[in-house]
């Protein structure tokens, strides 16, 4: 690490190559235990912890050019604008999954139930395979005559009747959410007052709302494999269903963790002050992200739904 | 402490510098471009004449799929952001990129991503063989096995492509030289800064649309299967709402290139900068909306086929403004036609042709016809082969005295223009008659009418894969030595990168000039 006149120009560095390494032993491990090859999950494994090893070292060697002064006001932009973008990324990742949903519900499932000019594929394809959402008769199901697997539309994940809406797990999910985004605010606020006790607790109650988040949708899943019989495998919904909330869930895991490393960077070494959070604020970004998300979801997954 | 490059390999490795990573970028490109190119002469060898006589059918499909996939992703996309690594800091008056580690991160990914795509060569089974557009359901249900590296070779590569678009971004947003304003930014400069919005935008998309396939092939989901309510048509939408952009992503930074060159040589500055920016940008945006053109056959609501055909045709307009820029730039200049400048003019004259092509394409009732044939090849060739890798060429001719403080042989380089140029319009020319008097594309054999433009195609392609032997042999011999550059090079070039000493010293700008 030097510094060029009154730029940044850090020294080589060993993290870019070992972490490409990790990645693609991650991956590679990845396919090949898809594949069915025995030597799949050892590669992923070692693969996985190579790259979580250089992730470790690679933010300890930024936090520590950072603690002792190494960071231009300039890094410390491009930081901000790096984020920024990365989490534009995640937003058109995601609605990638969402124009999904939209093009089944709206067109694909209409026009297997016949409507239009492309419902002829019903007569010929899938007779006696009506358009409905949530999906609980597939298409093949109907033509098969199977019954639907999972247990009727009422048992979907769906919004129900209002008076239901207390044992409705998504309303409960939804509010402990939109709390967390206000407590996740609250520390940030805390810290600009240079607050520590406040910031810590706010922050600290965040994660903990984080994880219960969490617990409850492993309730709902559980509920949906295990009593409705509702998988990845019952079509459409099914599909929709895990993969959007899936992917949201693997989302808040990740946005937890970031939030409970800033907690412990706070209490264990006394981090982040207030006109230096950059860290804090990532998190905090990615977390209304995250929250975000979950609105989204909820309208067109669970209410819509 | 000013650090010279590192000794030895741990240079390349460990390295920070955005020249070492530019050159990194570079070399992996034309590596990959010789690779692609080795299965593009596979596939011409096929077809040279009719009848099967080389590769069974099942290998040549292999052929079409790798040498698409590799030409995108290995050797078009890694060039530009090689580019761009070397001549943003240059040009902006930065002394590196925004992130630097983050910055070889992004190029590390690409030699592991793609050895694992070209492994899948070896595999049983045999490598993707379902055309680089991977219409599901010949990439899920029928797919070979090795789909599954594909698929995350995908991921990664995409994860390289979004750090790299990231690191631009902030690198022209934040490290500019005091009085650099976004107005006086050069337009290679300007076309990377909306390519690189172009990239964060839909390479998540196809990271999203290749998951899909995972989850439809190994854990029984339905996004693309009509018996689970599915329907393979989604995978079409979502794939070309990544890949219309994606060739926008891979001409924009070309415009940029030729948009510095040909001021150079016409010795006049850029007609209508502005107005290059104002289109550069509406391009971008109507990217976004076109998608569906590539699949007016697919059996669309006839609304949605007016719909894309119109936006589609919108596109050509500024279009048409950056080819009106270009000539009235050069009209009634003191031109000289070095080899940039070759490579830049013949990019105006062919890449229009590409155009004109395309428009033929967006008329949805015309391509009923032209759709799926070799119309379609020789359209999407003229605007890549004369359109990005032209314009790669020119600027490597154009960059490498700064970069490496050699002049490059000019006789040479003629040569190379002339056999490249020549080789690729026998390659491509042929191909609007066959596909119009209707040859489908992918197919190994064909019918014996189809004969004679299928030769002559052939030798063309082996003339052009000859002349890059010799690019090869030139910018090798150029690194190696030659008559040294001025610091200039050109007359009067206009640009910072032309102040500094060339070859460039490792750190360029450490003290931000002042720009007027
Ligand atoms: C005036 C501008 C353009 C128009 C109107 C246009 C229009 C079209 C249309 C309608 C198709 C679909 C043809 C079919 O499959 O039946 C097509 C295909 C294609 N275009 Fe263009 N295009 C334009 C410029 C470009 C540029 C600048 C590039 C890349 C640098 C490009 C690359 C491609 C590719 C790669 C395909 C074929 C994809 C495939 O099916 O494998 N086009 N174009
Ligand atoms: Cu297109």
């Amino acid at each position: 690490m030097s510094s060029e006149g009154s730029y940044y120009v850090p020294a080589q560095s060993k993290l870019p190559i070992f972490a490409s390494l990790g990645l693609f032993l991650t991956v590679f491990g990845a396919a090949n235990w898809l594949n069915g090859n025995d030597t799949g999950p050892t590669i992923l494994f070692c693969g996985g912890l190579l790259f979580a090893f250089v992730l470790w070292q690679w933010f300890s060697a930024v936090i520590t050019e950072n603690l002792q002064g190494m960071n231009s006001d300039q890094l410390k932009r491009s930081y901000v604008w790096g984020m920024g973008w990365f989490i534009f990324s995640e937003v058109m990742f995601f609605a990638a999954f969402f124009g999904a949903l939209f093009y089944i519900r709206n067109f694909a499932i209409p026009w297997l139930g016949g409507e239009g000019d492309k419902g002829i594929a019903n007569e010929f394809l899938w007779q006696g395979f009506e358009a409905t959402w949530p999906l609980m008769t597939t298409p093949d199901m109907a033509v098969n005559g199977d019954a639907a697997k999972v247990l009727g539309p009422e048992q979907s994940m769906s919004f129900g009747t209002v008076d239901s809406i207390w044992s409705w797990l998504p309303f409960w999910n939804t509010m402990v959410l939109m709390t967390s985004s206000v407590t996740v605010h609250m520390a940030h606020s805390a810290l600009k007052n240079a607050n520590r006790k406040g910031f810590n607790i706010w922050l600290g109650i965040t994660v903990a709302l984080g994880f219960i988040f969490l617990v409850l949708q492993v309730e709902e899943y559980m509920e949906a494999y295990l009593h409705m019989g509702l998988t990845l495998e019952s079509g459409a919904y099914g599909t929709t269903f895990f993969m959007l909330t899936g992917f949201h869930g693997a989302h808040v895991t990740l946005g937890t963790f970031m939030l409970l490393v800033m907690f412990l960077r706070s209490v264990i070494k006394g981090h982040f002050k207030h006109e230096d959070c950059f860290g804090f604020e990532a998190a905090s970004w990615y977390w209304h992200f995250v929250d975000v998300v979950w609105v989204g979801l909820f309208i067109f997954v669970y209410v819509l739904g | 402490m000013a650090h010279g490059p590192a000794k030895g390999i741990s240079r390349w490795l460990f390295t920070t510098n955005h020249k070492d990573i530019g050159t990194m970028y570079l070399w992996f490109s034309f590596a990959m471009f010789l690779l692609g190119g080795v299965f593009a002469l596979v596939i011409r060898a096929e077809l040279f004449e009719p009848g099967l006589q080389i590769v069974e059918p099942a290998f040549f499909n292999q052929m079409t799929t790798m040498h698409g996939l590799v030409m995108v992703f290995g050797a078009v996309m890694p060039a530009f952001v090689g580019l761009a690594n070397w001549l943003i800091p240059m040009m902006i008056g930065a002394p590196d990129m925004a992130l630097p580690r983050m910055n070889n991160w992004s190029f590390w990914i690409l030699p592991f991503a793609f050895a694992m795509l070209a492994s899948t060569l070896l595999m049983e089974g045999g490598a993707p063989n379902f055309g680089w557009t991977f219409y599901a359901p010949l990439s899920t249900t029928y797919a070979p096995p090795s789909v599954t590296f594909f698929i995350f070779a995908v991921h990664i590569m995409g994860a390289s492509s979004i750090m790299g678009a990231i690191n631009i971004i902030a690198t022209i947003l934040n490290m500019r030289a005091p009085g650099m304003t976004l107005m006086k930014m050069p337009l290679f400069v300007w076309t990377w800064l909306i390519t690189a919005y172009l990239l964060i935008a839909v390479m998540p998309v196809l990271a999203g649309v290749v998951t899909m396939m995972l989850m439809d092939i190994h854990f029984n989901t339905s996004f693309f299967d009509a018996a689970g309510g599915g329907d393979p048509v989604l995978f079409q939408h979502v794939f070309w709402f990544f890949g219309h952009p994606e060739v926008y992503i891979m001409i924009l930074p070309a415009f940029g290139v030729v948009s510095q060159i040909i001021p150079t040589f016409a010795r006049k500055p850029l007609f209508g900068y502005a107005s290059m920016v104002y289109a550069t940008s509406s391009i971008a945006f109507l990217s976004f909306i076109v998608w569906a053109h590539h699949m007016f056959t697919v059996g669309m609501p006839v609304a949605g086929e007016l719909f894309f055909m119109y936006a589609t045709m919108l596109i050509a307009v500024p279009t048409g403004v950056k080819v009106f820029n270009w000539i009235t730039t050069m009209f009634r200049g003191s031109m000289t036609f070095e080899t940039p400048m070759l490579f830049s003019v013949a990019f105006v004259i062919l890449f229009t042709i590409g155009g004109f092509s395309g428009l033929m394409l967006a008329i949805a009732p015309a391509d009923f016809q032209y759709h799926d044939t070799y119309f379609v090849v020789a359209h999407f060739h003229y605007v890549l082969v004369p359109g990005a890798i032209f314009s790669i060429t020119a600027a490597v001719y154009y960059w490498l005295p700064k970069w490496c403080g050699n002049m490059y042989n000019e006789t040479m380089g003629k040569t190379h223009f002339w056999m490249a140029f020549i080789g690729l319009n026998l390659t491509f020319f042929p191909m609007h008659f066959v596909g119009l008097a209707g040859m489908p594309r992918r197919i190994p054999d064909y019918a014996l009418q189809f004969a004679d433009f299928n030769m002559i195609a052939s030798m063309g392609a082996f003339l052009f894969g000859a002349a890059q032997i010799l690019f090869l042999f030139n910018v090798i011999a150029t690194i190696r030595g030659g008559k040294k550059a001025t610091d200039e090079v050109w007359e009067n070039p206009e640009g910072l990168e032309w102040t500094v000493p060339s070859p460039a010293p490792y750190h360029t700008f450490s003290v931000p000039p002042e720009v007027k």
